[in-house]
């Protein structure tokens, strides 16, 4: 276990079994992606409340999903950074940040276009929507604060400090803001929260999850990959695979 | 190497050392003292956010509207945001002139957990910031036309949170205190995670003034500050280190 | 299938708008961050490329090897 950690953070060791996993997590986004929207689009029923613009929740809540998970691995892995100092651990969470701000955005905007056929009105304060603003600041936080520092040292260990400061309150913020949310506007209809969706709406939902989460490996494995090429340029085995690749 | 230290640290008491577990409670007091008696020697800081508080009162009224019906509705969140922003204005002085003048660096060499001294100065923070914007806020609550029976727990809700916001603040303060232009992401950093502590603080006033019982809010503020207590201090310890030996 | 023809698919009951822009953000979006990807990734290995060429042209100079390399002498890396 130990020695497998160690292995893992060791940028050559990562580089050379990510070139192997990767095509696997690539093949699988696309796949289950081009299923999961196929499916989505053409043949799940329409809702019977929202008609078809119930479609959005294959976009909106996949992305909301992959928004909060890449902040926890952030956090995740600047925890991993700090205790045994395993830089590929940082440049996974620096590759990572910008993603789930991408994916938070993607969220708030088909959350707030689903608003429009739903509530009559482009923005809502609801409850969710609300939160996933918060998490977009946090977002921005975590990478304005990286891109603050001139050290790469100092600015991946502040990082890694503000990730964590910020999984921690991420739930805090989560529950104060649905209690202010039912305080204030009670029984308002949820766009995601319903019950017992069928099977032939719900599949799909899952295909593209699973998608969205495999695109997230798949890309931070690559852009892992290139911050190994960009931090470790003057390593002889860095060098050795350029002349190699020539 | 303990003895010129310790003096610098605390300039009213004379240098004899005993064991450095012995002498936590001396140092705390030291830098409890210094902190204070810098801060009263700086009135203008102190009295800084105290002036903020009540501009930033004053514009909202002729901004919006001078009915006091309007003003009564909107006065619990008008207080507590502009408490907050107030507050937040004070926080990059935290760390800046004694990261300026070397000071942090021998709090960082001290023998002592660096954890409690930065507590030590949260603390002073906290007792010439926060408790006198919550003293003050029941003054500008009349004149937000604030209704009767709110105004005790105006002042004790925004005694608790602010503690609070001295708290996460740190950690943003310390987090910026190495860079140029710290202050603009100072705010970007930490008012995302007041977002908990502004719903229960605001949600206290507004249970008062409706007549709803106000200990739940009040104790979910206290339980938000205990989590505080025990977690940021490690936070704020971490982030300087990284401030300074960055 | 939950469409009769394809001009009832583009049009969604109406909210053929909101679909289809949430939609084409959303794919969009992966579109640029893959691409963005993979233009990082060749930009890098040229970089790299370009540096080992340049050291290799530097280690050569003086023999008549490094007139084989003109374009790199005053290149940035």
């Amino acid at each position: 276990m130990w020695s497998f950690i160690h292995k893992l953070g060791s940028p050559k060791w990562f580089y050379r079994i990510s070139a192997k996993l990767q095509p696997w997590f690539w093949v699988a986004a696309a796949g289950l992606i081009v299923v999961g929207t196929v499916w989505g689009l053409l043949f799940a029923p329409a809702d019977y409340q929202q008609g078809n613009s119930f479609r959005i929740i294959y976009v909106h809540v996949p992305a909301a999903f992959l928004a909060q998970s890449i902040f926890v691995s952030m956090a995740v892995a600047g925890l991993v950074f700090m205790v045994w100092k395993i830089k590929v651990a940082d440049m996974a969470a620096a590759v990572m940040a910008p993603l789930g701000a991408a994916m938070t955005f993607v969220s708030l905007f088909s959350g707030a276009v689903w608003g429009v056929p739903t509530w009559g009105t482009w923005w809502m304060w609801d409850a969710r929507l609300t939160s996933m603003l918060i998490l977009l600041f946090l977002y921005l936080g975590v990478i304005a604060l990286r891109g603050a520092f001139t050290s790469r040292d100092s600015a991946s260990r502040a990082a890694s400090v503000l990730a964590m400061v910020g999984v921690i309150n991420i739930p805090i913020i989560k529950y104060s803001v649905d209690w202010w949310y039912t305080l204030h506007q009670p029984a308002t209809f949820t766009i995601t929260s319903r019950p017992a969706m069928p099977m032939d709406m719900w599949l799909p939902l899952l295909i593209m999850v699973l998608g969205f989460y495999s695109f997230f490996i798949a890309l931070t494995l690559m852009r892992t990959r290139n911050e190994i090429l960009r931090r470790e340029s003057n390593k002889r085995w860095v060098r050795e695979l350029v002349e190699g690749a020539k | 190497m303990l003895q010129p230290e310790t003096a610098k640290l605390a300039p009213g008491l004379k240098p004899h050392l005993k064991e450095p577990s012995e002498n936590l409670l001396l140092a705390l007091k030291a830098t409890l003292k210094r902190d204070l008696v810098l801060m009263l020697r700086r009135r203008g800081e102190v009295l800084n956010p105290l002036v903020f508080f009540a501009l930033v009162i004053t514009l909202f009224p002729i901004g919006i509207s001078p009915d006091p019906e309007l003003l009564a509705i909107i006065a619990p969140g008008l207080l507590w945001v502009a408490a907050l922003l107030a507050a937040l204005l004070s926080l990059d002085s935290l760390f800046r002139s004694d990261y300026d003048d070397g000071s942090l660096e021998q709090l960082l060499l001290a023998p002592q957990p660096l954890s409690a001294l930065a507590l030590a100065k949260v603390a002073v923070h906290w007792l010439l910031t926060g408790l006198p914007l919550a003293l003050m806020a029941p003054i500008l609550g009349i004149m937000l036309a604030l209704p009767g029976g709110s105004y005790v727990v105006l002042a004790v809700s925004l005694a608790l949170g602010s503690a609070i916001l001295s708290l996460i603040g740190a950690i943003g303060a310390a987090l910026t205190v190495g860079l140029a232009r710290g202050g603009v992401l100072l705010s970007l950093l930490v008012l995302p995670l007041y977002i908990p502590v502004l719903i229960f603080g605001a949600g206290a006033v507004q249970a008062a003034i409706a007549g709803d019982p106000v200990t739940a809010h009040l104790a979910i503020l206290g339980a938000l500050l205990a989590v505080a207590l025990m977690l940021a201090p490690w936070a704020i310890a971490a982030s300087l280190r990284i401030s300074i030996n960055g | 299938m939950a469409f009769d023809s394809f001009a009832e698919f583009i049009a969604m009951g109406g909210h053929g708008p909101y679909v289809w822009s949430s939609w084409a953000i959303t794919l969009l979006l992966i579109l640029v961050l893959v691409w963005h990807a993979r233009v990082e990734r060749r930009q890098l290995v040229e970089g790299l490329k370009r540096r080992a060429r340049r050291e290799q042209a530097r280690q050569q100079q003086g023999d008549s090897q490094a007139t084989l390399y003109p374009v790199d002498q005053g290149g940035s890396s």
